[in-house]
């Protein structure tokens, strides 16, 4: 297949191919409407809003308004329009939108970015309906030409085709002369291809880009260059701040002595710029600069709060937080009564569990590009979130956002973490000192020590149970710091100070009758961020491990009680499907079972998870089989993406159930590269079994995610089965499970 | 050390001369100086694998070898693998559609082909042995196994 991926925008192709043009832009806007903004033929210059551009060669240009990190998408959205406007996929070309309103995603922030597996949910309807705009445009200029009816009109894909006549004509062919109709209606879901006619969607098509991942082609944003770039590496303060320059109230601890003459002395370092977060050394060649930013000898500034913070024992303090019942946070979701249904119930039950900080691990590490010359900006950065990134350089340089163009590359890994913007505002403040362009890299260990980790929770759920058995009564508390607090202020105060992203999935979707959902805000100061599923691997490892044992309290089989308590018929067929797979109910030899179902929340997705564990006793090390996965996304337009993806959440998910940690004492943290932060490897990885279940649900979700959340309590659910053992703390490392097989 | 040194290196069949400090890791000169960024950076302590290329036919992370160490070795980057894209290594990550954000990958196939290259026929256990020295966040171990797999076939 002969396809071009491009992360970079190149306005000028036009005049390189010549012989005609037509390109369409719209305007996405949430529910089901679009709005045509321009449609013109043989543009000279490219609009900023364009989605499609046909070519008079037969080349197909489609705009991705999203960013590329592993999840496909760079294929799968252009190919949702593509499928509407009946376009040969082969003559495709994927092109990376700059950022634009009419580039936004409706449900993401009204902005462009990548996070919370919204872009498939977020871009399905409008992409389908603004590809379906586009075919009706190039019928109605081959009826006008031909003078027929266009009802007399079909497509083949890229031609049109009149039966009658026998006459065909290809879209590039039209292109070379098509005008927008002036009494064409707007789009709506009538225009759209009915699923049996789908050529694209459902069926695994090759990723666009993938050509170039295997010989080094693909650019990502630390493989920018630019004409006379400078090099930064930067020396940050030695506790754990990461500010957000977004947030307005964010701790900046910075340098209030700088000794740089050693590293002015280096070949190759050209100047040394103190920042108000750190101190960069600049300079014509990388290295130099590394060693330039060891050699310079700097003082800091005390009084972050994070200072006194110590992750294992501020875990504990959650811990007690969480049982204390006079402490009180902000609950959300809540129904029924639940102090009746306590003050009732024949019998309750409490469980505890807890979460140590891990970290994102995206093998590119944080990095960016950025131009700064007579006002006008360009930037070029790895980013999970464009519209931030440009609202950060004009927030940071005062400059108007017209004045800054941001171009997206193609990202080695996202996970949450891109959508920081720390390096953006470090490469333009850098590049405007120095006048030219400068290229920040990050090392693994800045990476690790500049984080914006997973909150580290402590979870305290109770149960009532009414004399048959029934679970009547339901309050799960979580003790945690925030991470809306520092990213997005604005969404913790609209809920009133529950932070939906650290309580991801909390909000049990279980038939209890009596519900209490509850978080308790402990800021400390430590940098949190989104990381891959968010709350969700949190919550559910302390709700599915808790099930599991009111379960084992009831004398019940675990797959029995989830199907019990699951109302709505997703879910079900999902737990069904996974237990049928994993073959529940036959005894294994030295191994044992054990299931976590995730509703998937926000996104969606539901799945359902078995792992079969083995433990060695001696050493308390868990050895993971075999993961079951089933699942139920609704429409899957990339079935072997989705696989891919499930597939990815699961191993995300097993490194922080298993191996994963990142501790912090007096605020700093205490690994500094993959020696010390240990992720899953070749050797770790179990056989994985992913299936599809069509349960007749027709709707979008994403698939970046729900992967995650149920592997953990599978796999404590599992230990639990076969050694009695319950996990309570996650990572479930060796000694932790020897210890708890003693008691 | 402050200064610089010049330095002649074999890269891809062809010889470049270059100006960096003698300690600079073999990878920086490769990406910045010489902008050959396909081989990428991802630790810079042997802990990943990103930073894979040959080195005299054998695969070595290019972040743990001085420049000043390199002598007259012949290296080979991912862009000299092959000339247009079909070494049976990169052919069958094709056809597994192994990458996924796709950083790591330059640095798996190379160890890839020195693998098959000392040992055509690896067993499964061979496989895991030699590629479990790669970190891949995305997850795609399952599919270099079998992609390492398709390659020994022939792709
Ligand atoms: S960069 Fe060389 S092993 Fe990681
Ligand atoms: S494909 Fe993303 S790190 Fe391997």
């Amino acid at each position: 297949m002969h396809k071009r991926a491009d992360a970079e925008h190149h306005p000028s192709r036009r005049a390189v191919l010549g012989g005609g043009c037509f390109t369409l832009a719209f305007l996405l806007t949430p529910g089901r409407q679009l709005r045509v903004m321009s449609a013109r033929a043989q543009p000279t210059t490219l609009s900023a809003n364009t989605w499609v551009s046909i070519y008079a060669d037969g080349t197909i240009e489609i705009m991705c308004p999203t960013s590329e990190m592993g999840q496909g998408i760079f294929t799968s959205l252009p190919l949702i329009l593509a499928e509407e406007m009946d376009a040969d996929w082969s003559r495709v070309r994927v092109v990376q939108a700059p950022v634009s309103p009419a580039f936004a995603n409706p449900v993401h922030f009204k902005s462009q970015g990548v996070g919370g597996s919204r872009s498939l949910r977020g871009y399905w309807m409008p992409m389908r309906l603004a590809g379906a705009h586009a075919r009706t445009v190039l019928l109605a200029n081959a009826a006008t030409r031909w003078q027929v009816p266009r009802a007399e009109l079909t497509t083949e894909p890229s031609r049109v085709i009149h039966a009658a006549s026998g006459r065909s004509i290809s879209y590039g062919e039209i292109a070379a002369f098509a005008s927008l109709p002036a009494d064409l209606p707007a789009p709506t879901e009538a225009d759209l291809k009915p699923q049996s006619r789908w050529r694209l969607i459902g069926r695994d098509v090759p990723r666009v880009e993938v050509p170039s991942k295997v010989n080094g082609a693909a650019t990502f944003g630390i493989d920018v260059q630019r004409p006379d770039m400078l090099y930064a590496s930067i020396l940050r303060a030695p506790v754990a701040t990461c500010p957000h320059p977004l947030y307005t109230q964010a701790v900046v601890i910075g340098p209030t002595r700088i000794d740089d003459r050693a590293a002015l002395a280096i070949e190759g370092v050209t100047q040394v710029v103190a920042l108000d977060h750190g101190v960069a050394v600049l300079g014509t060649d990388y290295w130099a600069t590394v060693k330039g930013k060891q050699a310079l000898k700097v003082e800091w500034q005390t009084g972050a709060k994070s200072e006194r913070y110590d992750s294992l024992t501020a875990l504990d303090e959650f811990s007690a937080i969480a049982r204390d019942p006079s402490r009180k946070g902000v609950a959300r979701g809540n129904t029924g009564d639940v102090a009746a249904a306590f003050e009732t119930a024949a019998r309750t039950l409490s469980g505890e569990f807890s979460s140590e900080h891990v970290y994102h691990a995206a093998m590119e590490p944080m990095n960016a590009t950025a131009s700064v010359r007579d006002g006008e900006v360009d930037l070029w950065s790895p980013t999970q979130g464009q519209t931030w990134a440009r609202d950060t350089v004009v927030k940071t340089l005062g400059v108007a956002p017209d004045k800054v163009r941001v171009h997206t590359t193609f990202l080695g890994g996202g996970f949450g973490i891109k959508t920081e913007q720390l390096t953006t505002a470090e490469a333009v403040l850098l590049s405007r000192a120095a006048g030219k362009p400068v290229k920040v890299i990050w090392s693994r260990e800045d990476d690790i020590r500049n984080g914006a980790y997973r909150p580290a929770a402590a979870h305290r759920l109770e149960a009532a149970l009414d004399a048959a058995g029934r679970i009547t009564g339901w309050k799960h508390r979580l003790v945690a710091d925030s991470v809306l607090l520092r990213a997005r202020t604005a969404q913790l105060d609209q809920f009133k100070g529950f932070d939906v992203v650290v309580m991801s999935g909390a909000v049990t979707t279980y038939a209890i009758p009596n519900k209490h959902h509850e978080f308790i805000h402990q800021d400390r100061g430590i940098p949190l961020g989104y990381w891959s599923a968010n709350g969700a691997g949190l919550t559910n490892f302390a709700i599915e491990s808790f099930l599991d044992e009111i379960a084992g309290a009831l004398g019940k089989d675990p797959v029995a009680l989830r199907l019990e308590l699951l109302g709505e018929p997703r879910g079900k067929r999902v737990v069904e499907a996974v237990a049928a797979m994993a073959q529940w109910d036959r005894k294994r030899e030295g191994t044992a079972l054990g299931i976590a179902y995730s509703d998937g929340g926000e996104w969606n997705c539901k799945c359902a998870q078995v792992a079969e564990v083995s433990v060695d006793r001696r050493s308390g090390v868990v050895k993971v089989h075999k993961i079951f996965a089933a699942v139920d996304p609704g429409i899957a337009v990339q079935p072997d993406h989705l696989a891919q993806q499930i597939e990815t959440g699961i191993l995300f998910g097993l490194g922080a159930a298993l191996r994963e940690r990142i501790t912090i004492e007096d605020g700093r943290v205490q690994q500094a590269n993959f020696g010390a932060y240990d992720l899953t490897r070749s050797r770790d990885v179990p056989e994985i079994e992913i299936k599809i279940v069509d349960t007749g649900h027709r709707g979008m979700s994403g698939a970046g995610q729900p992967g995650v959340p149920p592997v953990a309590p599978a796999v404590a659910n599992a230990i639990a089965a076969l050694t009695g053992a319950r996990m309570r703390r996650t990572p479930m490392l060796p000694e932790r499970v020897q210890a708890a097989m003693k008691r | 050390m402050t200064q610089m040194v010049t330095a002649t290196l074999l890269i891809n069949g062809a010889a470049q001369t270059v100006r960096v400090h003698p300690d600079t890791p073999l990878l920086w000169v490769l990406r910045e100086t010489l902008k050959l960024t396909g081989t990428k950076y991802g630790c810079g302590a042997a802990q990943c694998g990103s930073c894979v290329v040959h080195i005299e036919g054998r695969a070595a992370y290019s972040c743990q070898t001085p420049v000043s160490e390199v002598g007259n070795r012949p290296i080979t980057t991912i862009e000299g693998l092959s000339p247009d894209s079909t070494h049976p290594v990169q052919r069958a990550w094709i056809a597994e559609q192994v990458p996924q954000c796709g950083y790591c990958q330059s640095g798996q196939i190379m160890r890839a082909a020195a693998l098959l290259k000392q040992n055509p026929r690896p067993t499964r256990e061979d496989i895991i042995a030699e590629m479990q020295l790669h970190l891949c966040r995305c997850g795609s171990y399952r599919r270099v196994v079998a992609a390492v797999e398709r390659a020994a076939r022939g792709g």
